[in-house]
C-alpha cells in the first residue's frame, strides 16, 4: 500500500508540542516524534502511553533475589553445610544474614541488567542498527513530527498543508512511501 | 518546562543554543587532537606498560615478589585496591543520587564523572585479581559446579561479598553510562563526515533515532537504574569495610566503618573528578557547562564528607580508649606515635584540615585552590587506606612476629601503572567519546542557561 508521511520541523520543542496540541484538536494523528532530547509533555498529546518497564525490573528483580535465596541456602545449607568454630549452618534462617549482602547486589544486578536487555531490545536498539530519524538534525537542535496520510483519512493533503500553514512551521518535506 | 529562582547562578554561562551545545561538545572530537593530548597520551601510555610489564612479572614470579611478609600480609595491594573504589565512588553518585534529587548541575559533570568512575574499579579490580597469583583460576571465586567434590566458595566470607559487590557495581555503571551515552553517539553519528567515523559512531549508537516512546522509555530506565544504583553505591564501600570490619583485628573490628568508608569513598571521588574536570574543561572549552558554581558544589560536597571522615577518625581514637580495650588503645597509640606516625599525620593533615579551608567562599570557589586540594586530598585518601591496613597488622600480638612493610619496586610500579592505565582510559574517553550529556543538557538550557534567566520574559510566562 502506497503512503505519504509528513514530516514537519520545529527548532523549538515548546513550539513543537504547542503545534502537536492543535493539530491533535483538530483530529489529525501524528504517528511519531523525533528529538535530540525528550520532550516532557509530548507523550499525552499524541497518545504514547507510559512504558511498563518498570515492572519488567520489578520482575527481574525478584527473579534475582529468588534465585539468590535457593542458590545459598543449597550451596550453603543443603549441599555442604560448613562447620565453622563448632557452629554448623543447620538452618537458613540461622545463617541469613551473612547472606544479605550477596542476595541484595545480585537483585540489583538482575534488575538492572535485565531492564536494560529489554529496553534495548524493546526499542530495537542494538549495535549494527540503521539510524531511523528522518533528517540527521533531529539529533541536533531540530525537533520533527512524523503524519501518516493513511493514518489520517478523515482530512485530505490539501487540508493537512493548510492546517500547517495556519499553525506554522520550519520545514515541511512530504516522502512516498511504497 | 521547569523554573528556578533567579538569583540562583545560571549553570550554562554565555548565550548558547541548543546547536551551540552540540557544537561545543562535539568539536574536540571532530577536530584533531592538540598536541598536548598526544605528549599526555604518551606519558600514560610509557607509565602503564610499565605497570602491565610489572604485573606479567607479578604473575610469572608470583606474590613474593611484593613486599609483604609473614605479619604483613596486605598492604599497598589492598591499600590500592580500597583507594580505587573509593574513587569509582563519586561517578555513581552523582548520576544516580543526584539525579534522584533533582540536582540539575550534575548534568555537566555527569558523563566524565561515570567514564572515571568505571575506569577506576578497571584498576580497583586488577589488585584482588593479581593478588590471587594464579590468575588463571580467578573463576574460582564463582559458583560454578566443579569436579573437587561439593565445592562452593564460602558465601560467609566478605570477601566473597566484595566478589559480588564489585562486579555488580561495575557492570551497573556500566550499563548506567552506556544507556545515556547512546543518543549523544547519535549526534556524533548525523554528523559525521568521514566514513569511518560514521560507520563506528552508527555502531555505537545502536542506530539511536530520537522517537517519542524510545524517550519515555529512556527517562523511566534512566530513573529506575538510578534508584537501584543508588544503593548500590552505599553497599559496595560497604561491603568493603567488611573486609576489614568483621575481622577480629584491633583496628579493623570497627562498627563504624561502613558509613566511614562510604563518606571517605565520596570524598576521595570527588576530588579525582575536580582533578580531572578542572583540566578538561580548560582543554576542551567546556567552560560555560562546567564553571565556578559547578565546582563549588563539588567542594560542598567533600567539605560535608570530608567533615564525616574527619569525625570517624576521633570517634575511633576516642572509642579505642573508652573501650578499655588495651589491644584496640595500643593499635591506636601506634598509629599515631608509632614507626608509622608519619603515615597517620599525613591522613590528618590532608583528610581533616584541608576540607575545612572549604568553608572559605573565596577558597572554594578558586580553581587554582581546588585543584591543589583535590589532589592532597587523594593522597590523604591513600594513606588513611595505607594507615588503616598496615599500622593495625604490623605489630599483633607477639612481639617477636612485629615487622614493618618495605614497599618492593614492584609494588611500586603496579600502583603508579594504574594510575598510567586509569589516564589512558581517560584520555581517550576524551577523544572520542562526547564527555558531556549534552542532550541532557540541552533540557536544561531554557530553565537555567544564562540567556534565558536574563531575558525580560523569563518570569512571565508558565
Amino acid at each position: 500500500m502506497s503512503d505519504k508521511v509528513l514530516y514537519v520541523m520545529y527548532d523549538d520543542d515548546e513550539v513543537l508540542k504547542n503545534s502537536a496540541k492543535q493539530l491533535v484538536a483538530k483530529g489529525v494523528k501524528i504517528s511519531e516524534v523525533f528529538s535530540p532530547f525528550p520532550i516532557h509533555g509530548i507523550d499525552p498529546i499524541i497518545g504514547i502511553k507510559n512504558t511498563r518497564l518498570g515492572i519488567m525490573a520489578f520482575l527481574y528483580g525478584l527473579t534475582g533475589l529468588t534465585l539468590a535465596t535457593v542458590g545459598m541456602r543449597y550451596f550453603m545449607i543443603v549441599d555442604w553445610p560448613m562447620n565453622i568454630g563448632g557452629k554448623p549452618n543447620f538452618s537458613y534462617l540461622d545463617n541469613m544474614l551473612a547472606f544479605i549482602p550477596i542476595t541484595f547486589e545480585f537483585t540489583v544486578m538482575c534488575a538492572a541488567h535485565g531492564m536494560a536487555i529489554t529496553y534495548l531490545l524493546r526499542n530495537k536498539t542494538l549495535p549494527g542498527m540503521p539510524a531511523q530519524n528522518p533528517d540527521p538534525r533531529t539529533t541536533d537542535d531540530k525537533f520533527v513530527m512524523e503524519i501518516r496520510l493513511s493514518e489520517n483519512t478523515k482530512v485530505t493533503e490539501a487540508e493537512l498543508d493548510g492546517m500547517l500553514q495556519e499553525i506554522g512551521y520550519l520545514e515541511l518535506d512530504k516522502k512516498e512511501i511504497k | 518546562m521547569q523554573k528556578e529562582a533567579a538569583i540562583r547562578e545560571p549553570l550554562i554561562l554565555g548565550h548558547k543554543t541548543y546547536h551551540d551545545v552540540t557544537e561545543d561538545v562535539c568539536r574536540p572530537i571532530e577536530d584533531k587532537a592538540p598536541k598536548m593530548w598526544y605528549i599526555l597520551f604518551g606519558i600514560a601510555l610509557v607509565i602503564g606498560l610499565y605497570g602491565v610489564g610489572s604485573i606479567l612479572y607479578l604473575l610469572g614470579t608470583g606474590v613474593g615478589v611484593w613486599g609483604l611478609n609473614k605479619t604483613i600480609g596486605w598492604a599497598w595491594d589492598i591499600t590500592n585496591f580500597v583507594w580505587w573504589v573509593g574513587i569509582g565512588h563519586a561517578g555513581t553518585l552523582i548520576s544516580a543520587v543526584l539525579l534522584l534529587f533533582r540536582q540539575k548541575w550534575r548534568m555537566a559533570i555527569n558523563r566524565s564523572a561515570e567514564a572515571m568512575t568505571i575506569f577506576a574499579v578497571f584498576m580497583a579490580g586488577t589488585f584482588p585479581l593479581i593478588h590471587m597469583g594464579r590468575l588463571w583460576v580467578g573463576y574460582w571465586v564463582m559458583p560454578i559446579p566443579n569436579q573437587f567434590g561439593s565445592l562452593w566458595v564460602n558465601f560467609n566470607s566478605p570477601l566473597l561479598w566484595d566478589v559480588f559487590a564489585i562486579s555488580t557495581y561495575l557492570s551497573v555503571s556500566l550499563v548506567f553510562w552506556y544507556i545515556g551515552l547512546i543518543p549523544d553517539f547519535a549526534t556524533i553519528r548525523d554528523r559525521a563526515k568521514k566514513p569511518l567515523a560514521k560507520k563506528m559512531y552508527g555502531i555505537l549508537s545502536f542506530g539511536w533515532s530520537g522517537r517519542a516512546k524510545h524517550w519515555n522509555r529512556f527517562e523511566l530506565v534512566s530513573l529506575v537504574l538510578a534508584g537501584l544504583a543508588t544503593p548500590l553505591v552505599f553497599s559496595v564501600h560497604s561491603i568493603v569495610s567488611f573486609d576489614f570490619a568483621t575481622s577480629v583485628i584491633p583496628g579493623w573490628h570497627t562498627t563504624i566503618f561502613p558509613p566511614y568508608f562510604v563518606a571517605g569513598a565520596v570524598f576521595s571521588g570527588f576530588a579525582m573528578v575536580q582533578t580531572l574536570i578542572l583540566i578538561m574543561r580548560k582543554a576542551m572549552g567546556l567552560e560555560a557547562y562546567i564553571h565556578t558554581k559547578h565546582v563549588e558544589y563539588m567542594n560542598i560536597v567533600i567539605m560535608v564528607t570530608g567533615s564525616i571522615v574527619g569525625t570517624a577518625y576521633i570517634t575511633e581514637l576516642f572509642i579505642s580508649w573508652y573501650s578499655g580495650v588495651e589491644y584496640e588503645s595500643y593499635a591506636f597509640i601506634n598509629r599515631a606515635t608509632g614507626p608509622y606516625w608519619w603515615a597517620y599525620w599525613s591522613m590528618m593533615t590532608c583528610n581533616v584540615i584541608s576540607p575545612q579551608l572549604m568553608w572559605i567562599r573565596r577558597l572554594r570557589r578558586s580553581l587554582l585552590f581546588t585543584f591543589f586540594i583535590s589532589i592532597v586530598v587523594n593522597i590523604g585518601m591513600w594513606f588513611e587506606r595505607y594507615v588503616i591496613i598496615v599500622t593495625s597488622i604490623h605489630r599483633d600480638y607477639i612481639p617477636a612476629a612485629w615487622s614493618m612493610h618495605f614497599p618492593s619496586h614492584i609494588d611500586i610500579a603496579i600502583y603508579i601503572g594504574t594510575i598510567g592505565l586509569f589516564f589512558v582510559f581517560f584520555l581517550l574517553f576524551a577523544r572520542y567519546f562526547p564527555v558531556l550529556a549534552l542532550n541532557e543538557v540541552k533540557t536544561i538550557l531554557k530553565g537555567s542557561g544564562q540567556s534565558y534567566k536574563e531575558s525580560p520574559d523569563y518570569h512571565k510566562h508558565h
